[in-house]
């Protein structure tokens, strides 16, 4: 915990201009929208909105991301800075239906 | 009811393997059974109080309270591996074979045994509760095929738990001179796995910096989702786009934790020297 507190110390958080932020809205188990343009090599926030009554597991590989939403709540999720391609994601509890793609150009 | 077969054989699978390989490391230890229940049991009433407050964690420390939370769970699990290997280091031949030493050891078997249930718990809880949230999704949602979907997950939970069996099985035929270096070897790299899983949720948290990401990309080799992907992962903590970041936290719990079990056995050594010359 003290281990933890030091590096929130040593690396806070950078601030992040409005422009590096993007929304994600999860409803019926699909992502909206399905595809986001991010700029490369810079560090992104995504906002996740999940309007289900369900939970939901966003995972990346590519990315190196996973993050459980609950239902009916938000979460935050750092990306990047990314090299420009194709990153895929999706939503680990409903796969067959959620899935999206981000792209850093 | 494959796919949620095989969501539950993989939420399963991690806590299942760290508990198959702590039980046959732990087999010699006196109350060690008992413990090892008494974690599970707590784990799993952890991970449905977890499960519960999912929303409220999340929202901690400004939207970053999953990530502190995995961090700090991983963490402590590191701290205890680290801690039952050295142990198991000092103590290997006294397990092993010289039961006159038994009587002092008892009380350290003590201390060993809460490291265990401490382990074991803090493993079913980090996976239960994604589980139990899965799985109360699909009884939450009224469709279908919703009773075959939770027959599948029953079967991944019993898949998981047959592989977990399995290393814990196939660790007991082992010759009793190669047991100790099998267990500690796969102790230690489930420690310096955690401890680059811990790394992971503190980069995802902005918490520290990713250093090369990804180090590497190897999906197009191994991917982690595939059967043999996730078991690399967790006996070895293998990725395919790790940061290389997480590559240090895996390098220093190696080194730490590798040096600690050599200086442990060497002062064993010294000790046991000692007695045969006096």
């Amino acid at each position: 915990m003290k281990y933890i507190l030091l590096i929130s110390i040593l690396f806070p958080p950078a601030s992040f201009a409005d422009e590096n932020v993007y929304s994600l809205v999860i409803k019926e188990h699909r992502f909206q929208p399905v595809e986001i343009d991010v700029p490369s090599g810079k560090k992104v926030k995504l906002l996740v909105v999940n309007q289900d009554a369900t939970a939901e597991e966003f995972e990346s590989h590519s990315l190196n991301r996973e993050k459980l939403i609950a239902g009916n709540s938000k979460a935050t999720i750092y990306i990047g800075p990314l090299a420009p391609g194709r990153y895929t994601f999706e939503g680990e509890f409903n796969a067959k239906t959620a899935h999206g793609v981000i792209i850093a150009q | 009811m494959l796919a949620s077969a095989i969501i539950m054989f993989r939420e399963v699978l991690e806590a299942a393997l760290i508990i198959g390989i702590l039980a046959a490391a732990t087999r010699t230890v006196s109350g060690s059974r008992r413990w090892l229940a008494a974690g599970v049991l707590v784990g799993l009433i952890g991970s449905a109080i977890v499960a519960a407050s999912t929303d409220v964690i999340g929202e901690l420390a400004n939207g970053i309270g999953q990530e502190l939370f995995n961090a700090i769970v991983l963490g402590i699990a590191v701290l205890m591996l680290a801690w039952h290997n050295i142990w198991m280091s000092a103590h290997a031949s006294a397990l092993a074979a010289d039961a006159r030493a038994l009587g002092s050891d008892i009380r350290d078997g003590r201390s060993e045994c809460s490291a265990l249930f401490l382990i074991v718990a803090l493993a079913v809880l980090r996976e239960g509760s994604e589980s139990v949230l899965f799985l109360y999704g699909i009884a939450a949602s009224a469709g279908s095929g919703q009773s075959a979907m939770l027959l599948g997950g029953i079967a991944g939970v019993v898949a998981g738990s047959v592989v977990g069996y399995g290393i814990y099985a196939g660790l007991l035929r082992l010759p009793v001179r190669w047991f100790f270096g099998a267990t500690s070897v796969l102790v230690l790299l489930l420690a310096a796995s955690m401890a680059s899983q811990a790394a992971h949720y503190l980069i995802q948290a902005d918490l520290l910096p990713g250093l090369a990401s990804p180090l590497w990309d190897s999906s197009a080799i191994l991917s982690e989702q595939s059967v043999a992907g996730k078991l690399l992962h967790t006996l070895m903590g293998y990725e395919s786009h790790p940061a290389g970041m997480q590559l240090v936290f895996y390098a220093a719990a190696l080194f730490v934790i590798g040096s600690g079990m050599f200086l442990a056995n060497g002062k064993r050594r010294a000790t046991l020297r000692a007695k045969t010359a006096a």
